[in-house]
């Protein structure tokens, strides 16, 4: 295969490009082949296949599936608890995506500058990526619990009374949005952090060399250039924020009354615990093509800023 | 896809070859871990004592976390076409095995005397989730009620006979208002009671359901009474314990943090499983006691916990072998051994009258309590389509204590939906 | 952030850095706490406590510890190599100019990038078992391989390389390969350092789906050796979880630490160029 690329290489090196593009694209299919493999077998097919479930009634045993047409989304449409879900979601994503994408460039900042302990931050930071989510949630009920809980200690000393953080709906879902910001914003400062590293030390020089303050060159230098690396990340944080299962699973289930109840979790719920596969199958097509296009945008949005440099 | 094909019929060739071989039975046998830690080393122990005694056996132990993920792998792996050939799944999970196509019952199983006697060898409350249509689906093998467990130094503190758990609701008020303590600025530092209610507050509730006279759901598992007044009498004391008797803390309690509240003195009394009875012997730093729930027209709580399931797929050598380890598994001694290492209730009365067992209760009579509630114990909450139909109740049952709905208004959506979806059971 | 009129603002934030560090390692810091001490003071905080180590020592004997670690490095560490590869050919192919079909390939790859494989278990589990993968390290492996976050991140990193360094490569007779091998490669290392890092984290604490593809012990990696502690049925033990949950991902705590300078000099080095 090296060899085959050579010659092509070595013609397209010459004077004659027409050669080169014809090889080009089987050398492209060539290389994309092995991802497409998998992309196909373990992801698309299945997607495919959870597609075509939708329109379908979950089979019983030894009832075999019906078809059901429009039947699954119309009782979609009518089930207040994926109302909720995606209301739950919809808030969920308003506030967790901006929230993580403002610390994580903090984060960011700090770290890459010469602060005293910027390992041992860069460490705080990204070590709730690093911690298994069993473990995680568990410490996390634990603060949340009334009185004795962390935050209720810490509370009293401050004369706040007791809470119930979980176990009321109007702090629930406020709660599990916290535990998503502590383990997502580190992760994204890495990606911050190598865009940072990246900026040319001359750009932010000539800047300070005309006068500006670090505020101003923060403001004029620094963000317009970290701007591909927030799209990333928000699009990123935005698509993670419908793909919220396990917090939600290990910390309140949902509760309560479908306070926490979040998008995927209500799929996981009914493929997995009601065994309503197919309607389960009928959530995550509305919630695909949701994301579909989400990342629609993301694509038009990315490729004009390629086309600019 | 020839390929595949090649390689599914060698590696079939290869597993014939090798059966023939040793001639010996493989049985995959998944398990919950839901009492956590050593519980995995005494079924090993278990396993590896019944390969002696059946050496042409081989139990494959397989560990498959909660309940919820034990179900999910072996539906999965079912769907797939390879499921276990034994399993302990929830009791609960009797009709969603059933409407799936894929356990079998044990009457037809059963060849000789002594496993058709097997069927009879059980407490009676804990068949009722192990039955339907006159068939035996499940055979109890860890399994549970609910008990109060009381704080006996903060009775005293409180000027309480330490050794009377409360026998009533009403004694539950009254009791309970005495051992709610608050501080200088009015703050609660002791709730009298907390019966806790996230994840499954329906099998809490069922005890009070029952206690006031109601039936959840009917044995067949095709009809419910959610909407029932003495339901939503027993929904409206959950719910008045906090707010209105003021005993209790508000809002969603936490079943996992339950315990800790407990042995942190934040709570006087609780409801839980009898499963923790191990747990709360090792970790309550007071005198603590156990008794039976109180009552309000009669006593009792639903059952809870696991059954050993054999599965349809499995070839009948395999079913065979499946069940002598049934049969292994729930001898009278091994019931014993058993609830005695876990704090499961053991499954059959004989297994109480075992010396080991009376030796253990002797010791420690907190241990006989759960089999004497037993007499009043009813068949958990299950029907068909049974998490979703109960999920209905949860979140019934979870508005109410939040506040957010009345009781009757939640109840009675619960069961329009449980109504909706057992239509097609009818 | 230089200058002497900013003194005040960079105490300022110096401060807000170290009290946000300190608030982020709460959990962590409770983790610890609640594993070396008897489970009577998981909430109470006395300087005076006495230590132990017997959480730990009761999680170590409750699973095969030593079994689940390497699964868990083999396993982590096979993902990533395989990820490294195949992702960086399609990223590259991707990259390059336009060609028919490279849209559609890209909205395909995009498709992966919102799926929770969480959702396809029932599917892949099919998949896995025709083809007699089920209960192996590449049966946990073998989804991920074709990750659609590292073959965007890649993309958009390759797209971002000059086209002079390319030609300067042809001209030398390099061929694509070897342009891919000695330009875009080199020029992307944060980026590779970057993915493996978060990779490496989601594959080491990944739990459901291995939960589902295996089922015997020498298979099973660290995270499903932990779920015999998160068991709810008698209430969480705070000790208990802790300890394991230190120990199953302490490899992965020090790793970050021995290497996090490479790891940001990798990041510097290419930043220089």
């Amino acid at each position: 295969m090296a060899g085959a690329h050579r010659q092509s290489g070595s013609v397209a090196g010459g004077t004659a490009p027409p050669a080169h593009r014809l090889a080009a694209p089987m050398q492209n299919w060539l290389m994309l082949l092995p991802a497409l493999l998998f992309l196909v077998v373990f992801t698309i097919a299945p997607t495919i296949v959870t597609i075509i479930d939708s329109f379908w009634f979950t089979p019983h045993g030894a009832k075999a599936a019906t078809f059901a047409g429009m039947a699954q989304y119309e009782a979609l449409l009518a089930d207040p608890i994926f109302w909720q879900a995606l209301r739950n979601n919809l808030l969920y994503a308003a506030v967790t995506v901006p929230v993580s994408i403002i610390l994580a460039l903090a984060m960011a900042l700090w770290t890459n500058g010469r602060i005293k302990g910027r390992a041992f931050m860069r460490l705080a930071f990204f070590l709730p990526t690093m911690l298994p989510m069993i473990g995680a949630a568990n410490i996390w009920i634990y603060f949340y619990t009334a009185d004795y809980g962390l935050i209720d200690q810490i509370g009293h000393l401050f004369g706040a009374g007791s809470h119930n953080w979980l176990g009321n709906p109007h702090t629930a879902l406020g709660a599990l949005m916290v535990v998503a910001i502590w383990k997502e914003a580190g992760f994204f400062m890495v990606f911050y952090l190598a865009a940072l590293q990246q900026i040319p030390p001359s750009l932010i020089e000539a800047a300070q060399l005309e006068g500006a303050n670090a505020w101003q060159t923060f403001w004029r230098v620094t963000l317009p250039l970290l701007m591909p690396t927030t799209l990333f990340v928000g699009v990123n944080a935005l698509i993670n924020s419908f793909r919220v299962v396990d917090q939600v699973i290990s910390m309140t289930g949902g509760g309560p009354d479908n306070a926490t109840s979040l998008l995927i979790f209500y799929v996981y719920q009914t493929a997995f615990s009601f065994w309503d596969t197919y309607y389960g199958a009928t959530i995550s097509t509305v919630l695909l093509l949701g994301l579909g296009l989400l990342s629609f945008l993301q694509f038009a949005l990315f490729g004009r800023r390629v086309h600019y440099r | 896809m020839l390929k595949q094909l090649l390689r599914t019929a060698t590696i079939g060739a290869s597993f014939l070859a090798m059966q023939s071989c040793w001639a010996a039975t493989d049985i995959t046998f998944y398990y919950p871990i839901a009492v956590g830690g050593p519980i995995t080393k005494i079924l090993d122990g278990y396993v590896a004592e019944f390969e002696k005694a059946n050496p042409d056996i081989v139990v494959k132990p397989v560990y498959t976390g909660s309940y919820q993920d034990t179900t999910a792998k072996a539906l999965t792996a079912a769907k797939a076409g390879t499921p276990p050939t034994i399993a302990v799944l929830l009791s609960t999970d009797m009709f969603t095995m059933i409407d799936n196509d894929l356990v079998v019952p044990f009457d037809d199983l059963a060849k000789t005397a002594e496993q058709k006697a097997l069927l009879q060898a059980f407490y009676p409350a804990f068949m009722a989730n192990s039955m339907t249509g006159g068939k035996t689906w499940g055979i109890p093998f860890q399994r549970s009620t609910v008990v109060q467990y009381w704080n006996k130094d903060a009775f005293k503190a409180a000027g309480l006979d330490p050794d009377k758990a409360p026998a009533s609701w009403d004694e539950l008020v009254s009791m309970g208002q005495k051992l709610t303590l608050k501080d200088a600025s009015g703050k609660v530092t002791q709730w009298g009671v907390q019966i806790p209610s996230s994840g499954f507050p329906y099998w809490l509730f069922q005890s009070l359901a029952t206690e006031a006279g109601a039936t959840l759901a009917s044995p067949d598992g095709k009809k419910t009474f959610f909407d029932d007044p003495k339901v939503v009498e027993a929904a409206q004391f959950f719910r008045d314990l906090s707010v209105k008797d003021k005993v209790m803390p508000e809002g969603i309690t936490q079943w996992g943090t339950t315990p800790e509240d407990f042995f942190q003195k934040k709570i006087a009394m609780m409801w839980t499983t009898t499963g923790n009875l191990t747990n709360v012997k090792a970790h309550a730093g007071f005198n603590f006691g156990v008794a039976p729930l109180p009552a309000k027209m009669r006593g009792g709580s639903p059952t809870g916990g696991g059954n050993l399931y054999i599965f349809k797929k499995a070839t009948p050598e395999q079913q065979e072998a499946a069940f002598k380890f049934v049969q292994f598994l729930t001898t009278p001694e091994r019931a014993a051994d058993w609830g005695i290492a876990t704090g499961y209730v053991a499954t059959r009365p004989d297994a109480w009258e075992t010396p080991k067992m009376k030796a253990y209760v002797a010791s420690f009579p907190a241990a006989a309590v759960a089999r004497d509630q037993l007499k009043d114990s009813v068949a958990e909450l299950s029907t068909h389509d049974n998490e979703r139909v109960t999920q209905g109740l949860n979140d019934a049952l979870q508005a109410v204590l939040t506040g957010a709905k009345p009781a009757d208004v939640a109840l009675k959506q619960a069961q329009a939906n449980a109504v909706r979806l057992l239509k097609s059971y009818q | 952030m230089s200058g002497k009129s900013n003194a005040f603002g960079t105490v300022l934030a110096t401060l807000g850095g170290w009290l946000m560090a300190r608030a982020w390692l709460l959990p962590m810091a409770y983790a610890v706490w609640a594993a070396v001490h008897p489970a009577a003071y998981v909430a109470k905080f006395e300087l005076m406590a006495p230590l132990t180590l017997q959480n730990f020592a009761k999680a170590f004997a409750a699973a095969p510890f030593a079994t689940y670690f390497l699964n868990t490095c083999i396993l982590v560490s096979g993902i990533l190599v395989m990820q490294f590869g195949i992702c960086t050919l399609g990223a590259f192919a991707l990259a390059r100019a336009p060609f028919r079909g490279q849209g559609l390939i890209f909205s395909l790859v995009m498709v992966q990038l919102m799926v929770t494989p969480d959702i396809l278990i029932v599917e892949n589990y099919r998949t896995l078992s025709q083809l007699g993968l089920v209960n192996t390290l590449t049966g946990i492996g073998l989804p991920y391989i074709a990750s659609a976050f590292g073959i965007f991140l890649l993309r958009q990193t390759f797209r971002s390389v000059p086209k002079e360094l390319e030609d300067a490569a042809r001209m030398e007779g390099a061929s694509p390969l070897q342009i891919l091998w000695r330009v875009y490669v080199p020029l992307a290392k944060p980026v590779y350092a970057a993915w493996g890092l978060v990779s490496v984290s989601f594959h080491w604490n990944n739990f459901l789906w291995p939960l589902i593809v295996t089922s015997s012990v020498n298979k099973r990696p660290l995270t499903v050796g932990l779920q015999v502690f998160a068991s709810v049925d008698q209430g969480i033990d705070w000790s208990i979880i802790s300890a394991a949950t230190l120990m199953s991902s302490a490899p992965l705590l020090i790793g970050f630490l021995l290497f996090q300078r490479q790891f940001v000099q990798s990041f510097m080095r290419a930043g220089i160029k």
